[in-house]
Parts: structure tokens; sequence; C-alpha cells
């Protein structure tokens, strides 16, 4: 697959001196769904301003659909079609002509079939004449979600989509999406839940600190999970791994007493029972055994908080 | 040129000003009823002529003036400041359009509400005084003109101005005075030295002379150097426009 939003080099400053990216270089694939995960400040809503025209970056390169977002403006920005976090909208304009002014707002011509079926499709032609304040969270965010696709974007970009939405509204949401990539659009969300990047993304990037720490494949990642760890707990303590076990991946830990065994379970499903029986012919005595398994969550957040 | 895009914004702040229709159009037309009941017929009555026009008709040109450069000013200012206070400034920022066709989307619109409300008065204006307009095709221009160029002027504002509080500050601490000591009730050939001079720094004496000069061919200075000094303005803001999308000053971070 070619990719459809190259960035390059991004770095992001403010005035203030507060810097909200550094030198970021990301892909992402026509027609994936790509994920970007990060805590809270990261840089993830100021890496999407950016893509989208609302900031100005301070260094380094987008493109969209081949386009320069910078010099070739209005070919890129055609291209995409952009959710905010917050739930902007003007509280007394209807539903239809906040729609249409969208449509109107990225060139396109007035179109009302195809305004008509987004309506139905987001469930909100039945409050197409409410003005947006009578409407409730959720049906506004479903409002921004038509606006962002009133002009036929190929690009959707998602920015906390599901954040303060009920469980059946981002089910809703989450199914939206899969038929939006049927459709073709590319779709990149960011979000701090890591169940939603499982659930849908093709791709997760994390961020941290302005940084991309990784980029990789969900299923990847989701690998990662079948990496289990073995902590033994043995009666003496050691002062180092004996020669003989080298073959296991092993970490001593604590005082010594403790080994640590990462393994995946699927690949090698018995390297516990070699090593094990390895140690019983050393001699060593087991006083315990715990096993754990490393969630993404549990990846995530090592990642995150590494060098903190 | 992204002409839906001017037509969406356009369209949107007239259906505003539609929707405020009372607020837009009713209460300065009811103001500058007022104020012809008091200066023009109250007043007026006990003053004499001025270069040969009734005193009711001499402030005519004035009170329009007085009502273009507030409303103009108010409402470019008010239709950019709340997309960025209400935060949906957003999809205008990430929408294909140059900085002109914004301009030209909400200024256009604000502009022409102000032309509107001119008319509306001066047709108001007809119910308490005769008057004559003597170039009809000057006073229209001007006031296009000055609709434009203070349309423009409240754009600015609406960018700079961060809070409410700002957003009044200008049309209320300068523009209303700067009016008022401009000539719309006096012919500024009516004050002493040295008011008279120092009133040739008010850029408002100058839209006003032209105005005026248009219904009755009176001037107190050249219209060629009213014209001018309109024009002046009128750049001036497109070059500090200019400035602030090229800087992307309060508007993109």
């Amino acid at each position: 697959m070619t990719s459809i939003i190259s960035v390059a080099g991004l770095g992001k400053t403010y005035d203030s001196g507060f810097t909200a990216l550094r030198d970021v270089n990301l892909d992402i694939k026509r027609g994936e769904i790509f994920a970007l995960l990060g805590p809270n400040g990261a840089g993830k809503t100021t890496l999407i301003s950016i893509i989208c025209g609302i900031s100005r970056q301070t260094e380094g390169r987008v493109t969209a659909d081949g386009f320069d977002i910078v010099n070739d403006y209005r070919a890129a920005r055609s291209k995409i079609g952009l959710v905010p976090q917050e739930l902007s909208t003007d509280a007394f304009e209807s539903v239809w002509a906040t729609v249409t002014f969208s449509r109107g707002l990225f060139g396109k011509a007035p179109n009302p079939e195809y305004i008509e079926k987004l309506l139905r499709q987001l469930s909100l032609w039945d409050k197409k004449d409410a003005q947006m304040r009578e409407l409730s969270g959720g049906m506004k965010r479903r409002v921004m979600i038509a606006k962002a696709l009133s002009h036929e974007p190929e690009i959707l970009f998602l920015d906390e989509p599901t954040a303060g939405v009920d469980v059946e509204l981002r089910r809703d949401m989450w199914e939206m999406m899969r038929e939006l990539r049927e459709q073709g659009v590319t779709i990149i969300l960011t979000t701090h839940y890591i169940e939603e990047a499982e659930e849908m993304a093709d791709r997760i990037g994390v961020i941290r600190k302005g940084q991309i720490l990784l980029v990789e494949e969900k299923q990847a990642l989701m690998d990662k999970l079948g990496s289990k760890q073995l902590t033994v707990h043995l009666q003496q303590t050691l002062e180092a791994i004996p020669s003989e076990l080298s073959e296991f991946d092993l970490h001593l830990e604590q005082d010594g007493s403790y080994l640590s065994f990462s393994y995946d379970s699927r690949q090698d499903g018995d390297s516990v029972a070699r090593l094990l029986r390895k140690l019983s012919e050393l001699g060593l005595e087991i006083r315990d055994l715990n096993s754990s398994e490393s969630s993404l969550e549990e990846i995530f957040v090592s990642l995150v908080h590494e060098e903190n | 040129m992204n002409f839906y895009a001017i037509r969406a914004i356009y369209k949107f702040e007239m259906a505003r000003t539609f929707r405020t229709l009372m607020q837009s159009i009713a209460s300065p037309v009811l103001s500058t009823s007022l104020y012809f009941i008091v200066f023009g017929t109250a007043i007026g009555s006990r003053m004499g002529e001025i270069d040969g026009v009734s005193y009711g008709a001499f402030i005519i040109p004035g009170l329009v003036m007085l009502s273009l450069l507030s409303e103009s000013i108010s409402n470019a200012s008010f239709g950019i400041f709340f997309p960025k206070f209400s935060g949906t400034i957003y999809e205008v920022l990430s929408a294909p359009v140059s900085p002109l066709e914004i301009v030209i989307g909400y200024v256009g619109a604000a502009a022409t509400k102000s032309v509107m409300l001119g008319l509306l008065i001066l047709v108001t204006a007809r119910i308490f005084v005769d008057y004559t307009i003597v170039h009809p095709f000057w006073m229209l221009g001007f006031l296009l003109l000055t609709a434009i160029t203070f349309s423009l002027f409240g754009f600015i504002i609406g960018v700079w101005a961060d809070d409410f509080q700002k957003l009044q500050v200008i049309p209320l601490m300068v523009i209303t005075p700067l009016t008022f000591l401009g000539g719309a009730f006096y012919s500024i050939s009516m004050l002493p030295e040295p008011w008279q001079s120092l009133t040739l720094f008010n850029p408002v004496v100058y839209l006003i002379n032209g105005f005026r000069w248009a219904f009755y061919g009176i001037a107190d200075v050249n219209v060629g150097v009213s014209l001018g000094m309109t024009l002046l303005f009128l750049v001036i803001c497109l070059g500090i426009i200019s400035w602030i999308f090229k800087t992307g000053y309060r508007i993109r971070s």
C-alpha cells in the first residue's frame, strides 16, 4: 500500500517556547485505520492540527495524497475531514444548515441527496431541522462527523472520537469507522483508550512528549501480548546466571534469588518445562513460581513512562 | 477561487443577521429615529440653516455614518470573534479557503448588512425630514466604501479581541467619540480654532464630509481629500489583515 499522508521531520514549538512536537516522522497508508496512542499532552492534537491546517509547523513537511499541506493547501485540505475533540458547534444553526455549510466551505457543489444519505447513515435525518443546541452530546458528535464527511474526504481524522461517549454509541462509532474504511476512507484516530486501538486499528503509533516512540502493525504488537514472563523464586541466591542456562532469556532480579524468564508461549511451547528441568539438574531448588503476560496496556505504559 | 466557500460563509453570516433581526435591524433604526426626534425635530426647529440646508436634513448623513460605522465594526468583529470564542473556527482554518476568501465572506456579509441598514435609516429619516440627494451615485459609493472599510476594521478588531470587553472597547471608546466629534451634528466650520484644525486629524470627519457632499453638494473639506482618506484607511486595513494571515496572529497558532 502507498502512503496517503507523509510526515517528515515535523517539529512544533509554540511562541511560549513549549515544544509540542519534535522530529515526527510518520507515514499513513492508504485505506488503513491508524490509531495514535498517547497520554494527555503528548502532542496528538497538535500533530492533527498541523496536518489539517489549524496550526503551523515550525519545521518539517507534511503531504496529504501527495500535496504539500502548506504550498498546496487547497488540494491537501480538500482531501481531509476532521472531527475535533471539542464539540464546537453553532448553537443556533440547524443540523441541515451546518452540514451544508461545511460542504460549501470545502469547495464542493451543493448535493442535497448526498447530505441526506449522510444524515440517514448517522441516524440524524429526523433531527435535520433541529438546532444544534437542542441535541444531546452524542448527537452533536455525530453531527461533527457528518460535517467532516460532508465534502466526501479521502482521509478522516477523528480526535478522541469516543471520549465521554457511552458504550452503545462507542460501538456505533466503531461500526461506522469500519463502514467508512470499506468505502476506502483512510482513518486516523487518536485515543488514550487502548481497547479502542485494539478493536479498531490496523496499525498503532505511540506518541509521548511530542515524539513518536513506535509505529507497528497492531498484529505485531498483539504478538507481544503472546510474550509471557515466568518468575522463579529460588531457595538460594545466585551471583550470576549459570552458563548452563545461557540458552534461555533470563534475568537475575532483586537479591539474586529471583530469576525472570521471558518467553513466547506460542512459539516455544516446551521452554518452561526445559528450564525447570535444567534448574533441577543444576540442583537449584524452587521456592515459588509466578507467570504473567504483558498486555498492550503494559507495553504502552512502560513505553510512555520510560525515562520518567 | 473557492466560490462555494465564500457563498457558504456569506450565507451563514446573513442567516445570523436574519435570525437576530430585532437586534440587527430594528434597534439601530429605533435609536436613529430617536436622534431625529431629539436633534432633528425638537432641537433642530430652533437652529438656523447650515449652508442653506435645514438642520434636520443636515444631520442625516452624519447619523447614517454613525450607524454605519458602529454597525460595520460590530457585525464584522462579532462575525469572526464568535467562531474563535466558540471554537468553530477550526472548520474555516482546516478548509481549503484562502485568507482573501475568508475576508470576502465575513466582511462582505457585514458590509451588506450595514448598507441595508444605512438605506433603511435613510428611509426612516424621510418620515421626519425632507431631504435631497444631489449625487445619488456618489452617495451609494461612499456608503459602500465606508461599509467595506469599517467592516474590514471590525474584522481586525474581532481577530485581535480575546474577550468580550475588548470587542466593545474600540467601538465604544474610539469610534463613537470620533463620530460625535467628526461633524455628525455640526459643520466643522462652526468650531473655533484650534478645534477646527485639530478636527482634521479625525478620520471620521472625511467620511461624514464626503457623504454629506453627496447629499447636498456642500463640504467642509475637499471631496477628493475625503475619498482619498477613506481609501487610505481601506488600504491600511487590508494591509493589517494580510499581515494577520501571514503571521497567523491570534487565528492560527
